[in-house]
């Protein structure tokens, strides 16, 4: 097994078990758990085969080519620091995946669970493995999107809704702020490959695009991380599940953020832009993460508020930029992690066997639940920075660091103040954690009787507080040598030496973690009072809430000027949006057209007057109708008529066959649909309008008037100097050579619709159909406005004549009306199935076809109805159009699965010439049952959409005779012939 | 020929546009037909104009230059048909529109 191999197998296994755990069914808490536990320990596993690989520096990488062009490929990579990222995702989701299958309880929907913890997963692998940098973005969007889920996962509750809603708000920004970011760095170092990003920072540094493309960058990395002043939407995201949020705010997403920052350290950190932006951003965090910790009520609000802080601590060590702050960042990364998941751990226990979280309801629970008093205790020391304790290494490396001495007198006095301060807090939290819910008084008005948790659902803890102890104790043993790795493949291989010993003897750092448990300790016994008091929120900044502002930002921007802008902007008229549609239609290719058209020279070789005459009535007829379409509409719709008879004339002249045959037929159809819809249409009522609003009118109409002619103008201009120029050399000329040898027929045009681009055909069909469909379920609840329901005026009078005759029926006069253009109409019938059948089979080699013969076929049918009336056919045929839609889709996508089947691309044909007698040689092409499919659709679609109109004149009388109001029901139970 | 095809798009491009413009749901479609028949005729204009040149070959080797493009024909052939969707669709949807609000204005409502 390959290590690249084993890449895309850790990355793409999450995702598909999270496909699978959707799939379980509801109850199934150990199925689920089994599935996800074992992702993460195969995930863990193939992380622990390939730390060789990436031990000294080296660097795994799987290459994926899709659009090498752009450079956009995906690209696996792994090295020490995301083999590290990868083992914190996979080991600590291990163990989250154990303690929730006790947490969860058995009426949850586990498999939504489960589903939403895998696909975090794997999108927070895909992003610390991805060695593209608009992957790694994609991956970045994934884990926002998975962690609003699972955030919002209790979606009942309101404050679930909310914080996930708001979780997902704020990362998105900083997101969005991240592609542009990757896409500037992008562009300044020419290629999205993530080595070569890495190895161009003095190219970034140098660049003036940096400073944009640091301040996109980390707006995506200080949202992540929650980090002042985006830490605001951490706190409420604690609505999620407690394993929820011991992975994601532990151990993972947060992480993120501050990943993104050591990825980056290389090439972006360095400059003062960097050290002031993400130093202040830091310490700003970890002060008052720490301050703000103190004061809350919430288990689980304290711990969010300790991890702002503690990653304000990696932010601002990072922000440093000097080499030994950035690997006491990476050790503490790792430290915090294992500290913080488990006492989310514990605080979830704490929950799940007292049913509270409130620190003021909780005390003395020493002596129920001893052993995990016990490891929450420990873990605890360890946020607070107690000596033998993982977390006392990689503050002492921070304590170190801030008490450099630097050149500015106000760094080198406010940094080592400031973490001395929040080491301090950070003790009095811890502190109040520890002896707020284990000491004390026995609690009182709990809701159960607390007990110690399933010795499973405590393992977890066991195993972190255990890896916290080593750590602390013999880190040189343990750490040390993936620490380096991780080191060296983020800060080169000139890494300045460390060490990592528990004792480093006198120094100031040791005297600034003396004070800070001193003080802490003291601070916590001087506030105890007021802590005692339960007041929930930080005194001072109180008023200071990051939940209101950015609930007011939002009903700002959402409603406010959203709303102002459709009331500026916004019209529900069509007629100024078509108006504006055109003008910017007109005026784009104007602007161009005046600047890069060139010379046009006008030439009349070639005129011919019968062309000009034929022209001349097509223009006339256009005009005409434009002008009659209001008043007259069947005037203007057999002007129209007489355009289209001009256009397909042209199409004859000028060597296209294939488009006069198609054009004639659907001048037909078309002509017949809107015939049927005339009935429907008001009468002319008289203008009501006085006359400042008659000359408002015809303003408007001369104004369309000019817009008008000039789209006209424009057209011509266009079309003349194209015509008039050299046509390049196209694919054409490949359809054309190839059309027989390849596709087995002589009409290009044919050969290509059924074979060449016979996808593009298919779609086409598609939509035919889904038009067809439309129209279909549109008109069954079709209600007609009240004065069309009455029949006809023409109708009714001859209705009237026929019963005054005592030897007529109604219905006599309009038969005898139309007697022999029907009884032709009849005859005809099989006449036209022939045509039709013609068409198709000669239309791959001579012009015809599939869409031809079937708008033939559909026009034999229609003109039956016409013949004989909607009754009368449906008596003796019956069409069932939606069959034959369905039918000619199925035969049309058999006949390209039926290629792929036998080992060739999708919609490959093959042919022959067969010899039939009588009828001569025929092509055989497997084209044809494509053809065949499409006739059979076009048949159908046209047929339905002309049934469907012409079924409504049957109908409407019913309606009529039941006076006023149609009621729904009635309308579809009397729906007289249904069309299947 | 050339001329007189480009005047020919302009004006029924120009009546299309006009039409479309209009209050009236019939107006429009009608001006959508003209519009649809001018771009039908650009559209396939955009492979030049030759006369008794149909795309209809021989078996064995052609001269591609005998032949009139194909590939606008059969574009503009598929855009024929869905032209004619279009127009159905959009004719029920302006009947629909008719009887639900009363009137036939675009807008579904007359303008004051």
């Amino acid at each position: 097994m390959t290590p690249s191999f084993l890449l895309t197998f850790a990355l793409l296994l999450p995702f598909g078990a999270a496909l699978v755990a959707a799939l379980l069914p509801q109850n199934a808490r150990n199925a689920e758990a089994w599935l996800a536990g074992t992702v993460a320990v195969a995930g863990l596993g193939i992380m622990i085969y390939l730390f060789p690989h990436v031990a000294a520096g080296g660097v795994v990488r799987h290459e994926i080519q899709w659009i090498p062009a752009l450079g956009l490929n995906l690209i696996l990579r792994i090295d020490g620091f995301s083999w590290l990222f990868g083992m914190l995702i996979t080991g600590v989701g291990f163990l989250v995946v154990l303690y929730a299958r006790y947490y969860m309880s058995p009426k949850d929907p586990v498999p939504r669970f489960f589903a939403f913890f895998l696909a975090f997963m794997g999108s927070m692998l895909g992003l610390v493995l991805s060695g593209n940098i608009i992957q790694l973005v994609i991956f970045w969007e994934l884990t926002s999107l998975t962690s609003f889920l699972l955030i919002g996962y209790w979606f009942h509750f309101a404050q679930a809704r909310d914080g996930a809603r708001m979780a997902l708000t704020v990362t998105g920004l900083g997101g969005l702020g991240l592609l542009i970011g990757m896409l500037i760095i992008g562009q300044i170092v020419g290629s999205y490959d993530l080595d070569v990003v890495l190895a161009s920072g003095d190219l970034i540094r140098a660049h003036p695009l940096y400073l944009p493309a640091l301040l996109l960058v980390l707006l995506g990395a200080l949202t992540k991380s929650a980090q002042f002043p985006f830490h605001f939407w951490l706190p409420h995201a604690m609505a999620a599940p407690t394993p929820v949020s011991a992975y994601l705010h532990s151990a993972t997403m947060v992480k993120a953020g501050v990943f993104l920052l050591v990825r980056f350290w290389p090439v972006m950190a360095g400059t003062d832009a960097w050290f002031w932006i993400v130093t202040s951003a830091g310490m700003a965090t970890l002060i008052f993460g720490a301050y703000a910790a103190i004061f809350q009520t919430d288990l689980k609000g304290l711990l969010a508020y300790s991890t702002i802080s503690h990653l304000g601590l990696i932010t601002t060590l990072l922000g440093m930029s000097t080499p030994l702050a950035t690997v006491a960042a990476i050790f503490h990364i790792a430290n915090h992690a294992t500290f913080k998941a488990s006492l989310f751990m514990a605080a979830g226990i704490i929950d799940h066997e007292t049913g509270t979280r409130d620190i003021r309801k909780l005390s003395g629970l020493f002596r129920f639940m001893p052993f995990t008093a016990t490891l929450a205790m420990v873990a605890s020391a360890a946020m607070a920075g107690v000596p033998l304790l993982n977390g006392f290494l990689s503050k002492e490396m921070f304590f170190a660091e801030v008490a450099e001495r630097d050149a500015n007198p106000f760094v080198n006095l406010a940094l080592p103040i400031g973490a001395t301060l929040a080491s301090m807090f950070a003790v009095v939290y811890s502190l109040r954690f520890v002896h707020g819910v284990f000491f004390g008084p026995k609690p009182e008005g709990l809701s159960k009787l607390p007990h110690e948790p399933p010795a499973l659902m405590r393992r977890p803890i066991e195993i972190l507080v255990l890896l916290c102890l080593v750590v602390g104790i013999i880190p040189g043993v343990t750490i040390a040598p993936y620490l380096a790795a991780a080191v060296v493949s983020v800060t080169g291989p000139d890494t300045p030496y460390y060490s990592l010993s528990v004792w480093h003897g006198w120094n100031l750092a040791l005297a600034m973690s003396g004070i800070a448990l001193v003080g802490g300790v003291l601070l916590y016994w001087a506030l105890y009072g007021y802590l005692a008091k339960g007041v929930d929120g930080p005194p001072l900044i109180h008023q200071l809430k990051g939940q209101r502002i950015f609930e007011r930002i939002m009903l700002i921007i959402t409603s406010k000027w959203a709303r102002r802008l459709e009331a500026r902007f916004g019209t529900r008229r069509l007629q100024p949006q078509l108006f504006l549609l055109f003008v910017l239609a007109v005026g784009l290719p104007a602007s161009l057209l005046l600047t890069r058209l060139g010379g046009i020279n006008l030439t009349f070789a070639g005129f011919d007057p019968a062309f000009a005459l034929l022209w001349a009535v097509g223009i006339v007829c256009a005009v005409a109708a434009a002008q009659q379409a209001k008043f007259h509409r069947l005037v203007a719709l057999v002007l129209l008529g007489g355009t289209g008879i001009v256009t397909c004339i042209t199409f004859v002249w000028f060597s296209a066959p294939d488009l006069a045959i198609t054009q004639l037929l659907v001048e037909i159809v078309t002509t017949v649909l809107i015939l049927l819809g005339l009935r429907w249409l008001p009468k002319r009522v008289e203008d009501m309008r006085d006359e400042a609003q008659l000359l408002k009118a015809r303003l408007r109409r001369y104004r369309d008037l000019v817009l008008a002619g000039l789209a006209g103008v424009g057209m011509t201009v266009i079309a003349y100097a194209v015509m008039t120029r050299q046509i390049p050399s196209g694919i054409s000329k490949y359809f054309l050579e190839n059309a027989y040898q390849l596709g087995g027929g002589t009409n290009v045009v044919n050969v290509m619709l059924v074979d060449f681009r016979a996808f593009d055909t298919l779609g086409e069909i598609a939509v035919l159909g889904i038009v067809a469909l439309t129209v279909f379920s549109a008109l069954r609840r079709f209600r007609p406005a009240r004065e069309s329901i009455a029949k006809p005026e023409q109708q009714r009078i001859q209705n009237e004549f026929d019963d005054r005759a005592p030897e007529r029926s109604q219905g006599d006069t309009v038969n005898e009306y139309l007697l022999i253009p029907s009884v032709i109409m009849t005859w005809m019938f099989p006449v036209i199935i022939v045509l039709a059948v013609h068409l198709f089979l000669r239309g791959h080699d001579q012009p015809g076809g599939g869409f031809a013969a079937g708008i033939v076929m559909s026009i034999g049918f229609i003109l039956q109805y016409m013949a004989g009336g909607t009754r009368w056919v449906e008596d003796r045929l019956r069409i069932l159009p939606v069959r034959w839609i369905g039918s000619g889709l199925l035969l049309a996508l058999l006949v390209g699965v039926a290629a792929q089947v036998v080992g060739y691309p999708f919609m490959t044909t093959a042919f022959q010439y067969v010899e039939i007698p009588y009828i001569g040689r025929v092509p055989l092409a497997s084209a044809l049952i494509f053809d065949l499919g499409v006739f059979s659709l076009v048949v159908g679609a046209t047929v339905l959409i002309l049934i469907a109109l012409a079924h409504q004149s049957v109908r409407s009388p019913k309606a009529a005779r039941n006076a006023v109001p149609i009621k729904e029901a009635e309308v579809s139970s009397d729906a007289p012939v249904e069309i299947r | 020929m050339e001329l007189v095809l480009a005047i020919g798009i302009g004006v029924l491009t120009s009546c299309g546009v006009f039409l479309m413009l209009r209050p009236r749901t019939f107006q429009v479609i009608i001006g959508l037909s003209l519009l649809s028949y001018a771009v039908n005729l650009f559209i396939f204009s955009m492979g030049r104009l030759m006369v008794g040149a149909a795309p209809v070959t021989a078996s064995g080797t052609i001269d591609p230059t005998h032949f009139t493009d194909p590939v606008p024909q059969a574009l503009v052939l598929t855009a024929i048909v869905i032209g004619f969707a279009m127009t159905a669709l959009f004719l029920v949807v302006m009947l629909a529109a008719r009887g639900v609000t009363g009137t036939d204005h675009v807008d579904g409502r007359e303008q004051r």
